[in-house]
């Protein structure tokens, strides 16, 4: 039995829990200050001194009696722990990264214990976006583990005096003796091995897949208890001793900012201590606060109160010029002019202009919030030169080197203490929210906790470009495509970091705009200009949303056109296997060749999964596909719907076929796909965010839904392609698909095209 | 001051009375489990029990507390994990996990009052719980699960 003292003056006892759930039993309590306060929230928590745990348990792994490089210690009662030093948001990150360590160094997998990593450059990039954990770190986390295993054989072959071709790591977490009965357990190692040079690259032999343990083979989350109990902490969670609470009255337009501010009212709200100015950004905002009256409080309720009753006057600037209504009307004029040549094959003006079948379309797609279900939230604690940082962050290094931007320290004086993240999808990779923190934190001197509302959440975010797209093809006699054309134009996430950019970045347009995976023999991207005229971000998937949309929507109305089946269309436009070249960078073109013969091989198996053509289906009843290769990961996606007289869209089944080569942890690949149905949904239902006068109009689930249990797919079946390629990536490559698929199946269901999103915007709910 | 009882202790506020649970529950008694996703009742984050049925602290004023008994996440698994939450390892839930403590405490107070649910029962019910990452197939799974188990 355990016992805590919490602060509100009851206490908690914890009975028969194991070590893992005492941990997180710990951090459910303010106890858990106590370690915050010192070290890292996961990864240091047993190190607190606490009654009961056994003195000798590390901290970290640089307490371990063996940790042959950053990723892994073992100590010397047989325990390893692992290395998190990616960020886990529901990504799978903190199971699928530490088994693929563990399957190289032959661990107990009962035996593991995952540390969550602070922000640091020994780890290399820890920014978890980008779809790239399992791609990038795949082979890195393998020599780790390779590493430590040759290190432990070796350091029983010298206990024994025997040649170290005799031992063998076997079954797990021991080495044996091949020729006795001898056995060594890991920990019995660990202290003679830490004794050993490492060795070389050169000298690891990585296992055959054939001999992989855990690679490829489905495990559950490594943390599903303890989320199932409510005790993981999230950065909403996070407590500090003496902490104040803060919510921050942001300008309602970008670049705006405080005329005059009366705050009153705000100062007589029972828990209220003050207010703080916050200064507005200097152009190009990129992670910088966005300014405003922050409200410091004594409790969250108190600091939103407050701030409800701040009267501010702002001076808004001059994106308050920005409306939705006009500004989708440039993006669509800009798009039927001639843009920015991004890439040609053959001479499609010249097909162009012999005349013949030339079919064209429009596509738009708005804006979009990342709506996480935890707002972004931050604590700070600023001691003179030196900050600590709670966060759930994406992207720890940046907010190290944020942070000791705005508050001109050294980035090694800022330690980012890296949280559970409920929800990411991008928009926990750009640190603004902790940089307020650490801001308040340096006026208040004490420590600060920024909350921020659904409200801020979807009125401040990063938005997802708005994007308006043409598209034109002349087609032969059998409706095949001689030429194509497509034209882009959107506020490029460039305008982020340069306030002058207004065309897209080479990131963007890689992502399904500057190729087409099809046989058409003459084609040509391009992209038009607009200005941005609020923060423009990522979001997950990125410009492969839109681009996915407007392409394989156009796909299927060119099947249409010749009166052929959409998925046999499909096919014909994919045409043979080949390699096509997608202007990647050399390496990754070497690594990642974009392979038809992947493409049409998970459209076949979609397509045949889901009895596409065998199934019957009635009135207001349809099928819809799409194929799209994203982050280096091949999806297709069958969608079926069903449609009532007034509209209403039911999705009683989608089928996904991935290829996303060689995969660390299939669960947590069927969770991914899964998930981005459902994120698909959302986009493709009711996804808008609009503006009036430069200020967002959306601000809660009420006037931004997302897609609940009711409107979301009944069933998604995840059929994994097996594969020999590289890993690549599974967090984002679901979505993209997904919609244009939901939108051919309505038109398949109701003979209405949708070139517009979201579906709300075209009588559908 | 307003008397009741969390998790089957007594407590008793004499804060501002349009504190709501959830802030009272999370900054007072330090009982993170329970989460803020809308503070509208719109997304299911803050569900907790009162007197067994499932409410949104977020929009429960203090002032309106007297005589409850509020059950939070952290009290249903005081002897062992409850059905619904074992169910929900089985099946591998949750993802980032954030929103789950919610969704969890409204399938408990679904299943006490309808022990075998139908799948239109369970989406008519848990449709006022947003999951972002989209675990809501494993949720009717999960929950068809543990009707299993308590049944």
């Amino acid at each position: 039995m355990i016992t805590l003292e919490n602060s509100s003056t009851e206490t908690i006892t914890i009975e028969n829990v194991s070590r893992r759930n005492f941990l997180y039993g710990m951090l459910a309590t303010s106890a858990f200050v106590v370690c915050a306060r010192t070290s890292s929230l996961l990864a240091k928590a047993a190190g607190n001194g606490a009654p009961g745990l056994a003195a000798s348990t590390p901290s970290s792994i640089g307490g371990t009696a063996f940790h042959p490089s950053v990723f892994v210690g073992i100590h010397s009662d047989g325990m390893v722990y692992i290395v998190a030093h990616r960020s886990e948001m529901g990504n799978g990150v903190r199971t699928s990264l530490p088994r693929i360590l563990a399957d190289e160094l032959d661990a107990d997998w009962s035996r593991v214990t995952v540390l969550q990593a602070d922000g640091d450059t020994v780890y290399g990039s820890q920014d978890t976006d980008g779809s790239h954990s399992v791609r990038e770190f795949f082979d890195v986390l393998r020599e780790a583990g390779a590493t430590a295993r040759l290190m432990l054989v070796r350091a029983a072959a010298q206990q024994w005096g025997v040649p170290e071709s005799q031992c063998v790591a076997d079954p797990v977490h021991v080495v044996s003796d091949k020729n006795s009965s001898r056995k060594l357990g890991y920990g019995e190692l660990a202290a003679l091995a830490a004794k050993l040079p490492v060795p070389k690259k050169e000298e690891l032999q990585l296992k055959s897949p054939q001999q992989w343990r855990y690679i490829g083979k489905p495990a559950p989350g490594y943390d599903v208890a303890e989320v199932c109990s409510g005790k993981p902490v999230f950065g909403m969670d996070v407590r500090v001793d003496g902490m104040l609470y803060a919510a921050i009255a942001h300008p309602p337009v970008l670049g705006g900012k405080v005329k005059s501010v009366d705050d009153s009212a705000t100062l007589k709200v029972i828990g209220v201590k003050k207010t703080v100015a916050i200064d507005p950004f200097k152009p190009p905002h990129a992670f910088q606060p966005l300014g405003g009256v922050a409200v410091i409080a004594d409790n969250t309720f108190a600091a939103f109160k407050g701030r409800k009753n701040l009267k501010i006057e702002w001076d808004n600037g001059s994106n308050a010029s920005y409306n939705s209504a006009d500004y989708k009307k440039e993006l669509q004029q800009t798009a039927r002019r001639p843009g920015k040549v991004v890439h040609t094959i053959g001479d499609p003006d010249a097909e162009f202009a012999k005349g013949g079948k030339i079919v064209e379309a429009e596509y738009f797609a708005p804006h979009l919030a990342h709506a996480s279900m935890e707002p972004p939230v931050a604590v700070a604690d600023v001691q003179g030169e030196k900050v600590t940082v709670w966060s759930p962050t994406q992207d720890p290094q940046g907010v190290q080197e944020q942070v000791a931007k705005a508050l001109g320290v050294k980035k090694e004086n800022v330690t980012c203490h890296v949280t559970f993240l409920g929800g990411g999808f991008g928009r926990k990779s750009k640190p603004d929210y902790a940089v307020e923190a650490a801001v308040l934190s340096q006026k208040t001197g004490k420590p600060v906790k920024v909350i921020w509302s659904r409200e801020d959440d979807i009125k401040f975010d990063y938005y997802h470009s708005v994007a308006a797209m043409y598209l034109k093809a002349a087609l032969d006699d059998s409706g095949k495509p001689k030429a194509w054309l497509q034209r882009s134009v959107f506020p490029p996430i460039g305008s982020t970091f340069d306030a002058s950019a207004v065309y897209s970045g080479a990131g963007e347009m890689s992502m399904g705009w500057n190729v087409v995976p099809f046989d058409v023999p003459n084609f040509r991207s391009e992209n038009g200009k607009a200005v941005a005229h609020v923060r423009i971000g990522w979001l997950r998937s990125v410009a492969n949303i839109y681009h996915a949309f407007a392409v394989q929507s156009f796909a299927n109305e060119l099947a249409y056109a010749a009166n052929r089946d959409p998925y046999d269309y499909l096919m014909t436009l994919i045409g043979n296997g080949r390699t096509i070249d997608a202007s990647q960078k050399a390496d990754m073109a070497a690594k990642y060749p974009y392979d038809i013969a992947r493409l049409r091989h998970v459209t076949e198996l979609a397509a045949e999964k889901a009895n596409w053509g065998k199934t019957k289906l009635g009135k207001g009843t349809g099928m819809g596909i799409a194929v799209h290769r994203s982050f280096f990961t091949y999806v297709a996606s069958v969608v079926e719907v069903d449609v009532d007289d007034q509209g209403t869209i039911r999705i009683p089944h989608v089928t996904t076929a991935v290829d996303a080569g060689i995969v660390a942890n299939p669960e947590m690949v069927r969770q991914q796909f899964e998930g981005a149905a459902v994120f698909g949904t959302s986009i493709a239902r009711t996804g808008e965010i609009t503006a009036t006068g430069g200020a967002v109009d959306q601000s809660n689930f009420n006037d931004y839904p997302v897609a609940r249990m009711n409107d979301s797919p009944r069933q998604v079946d995840i059929h994994i392609v097996e594969s020999t390629a590289p890993p690549a990536g599974v967090g984002e490559p679901g979505v993209p698909p997904f919609v244009p698929a939901l939108c051919n199946a309505v038109f398949a269901a109701t003979g209405k095209r949708v070139r517009e999103l979201p579906l709300a915007r075209n009588g559908f709910s | 001051m307003v008397h009741f009882k969390v998790n089957g202790r007594a407590q008793s506020f004499d804060g501002d009375p349009e504190m709501p649970l959830l802030w009272y529950l999370r900054d007072i008694l330090g009982l993170t489990g329970t989460k803020f996703g809308c503070g509208m009742a719109l997304c299911g984050a803050c569900t907790v029990l009162q007197n067994g049925k499932a409410i949104r602290s977020c929009s429960k004023q203090m002032s309106t507390v007297e005589g409850l008994d509020i059950t939070t996440i952290e009290a249903i698994s005081s002897n062992g994990p409850h059905a619904v939450q074992k169910a929900w390892a089985e099946v591998n839930v949750p993802q980032c996990g954030y929103c789950q403590p919610g969704q969890i405490m409204q399938a408990v107070s679904l299943l006490s009052s309808k022990p075998k649910p139908t799948d239109d029962d369970i989406d008519t019910v848990m449709a006022g719980n947003i999951c972002r990452c989209g675990t809501y197939q494993r949720i009717r799974a999960a929950i068809k699960e543990a009707a299993k188990e308590t049944a």
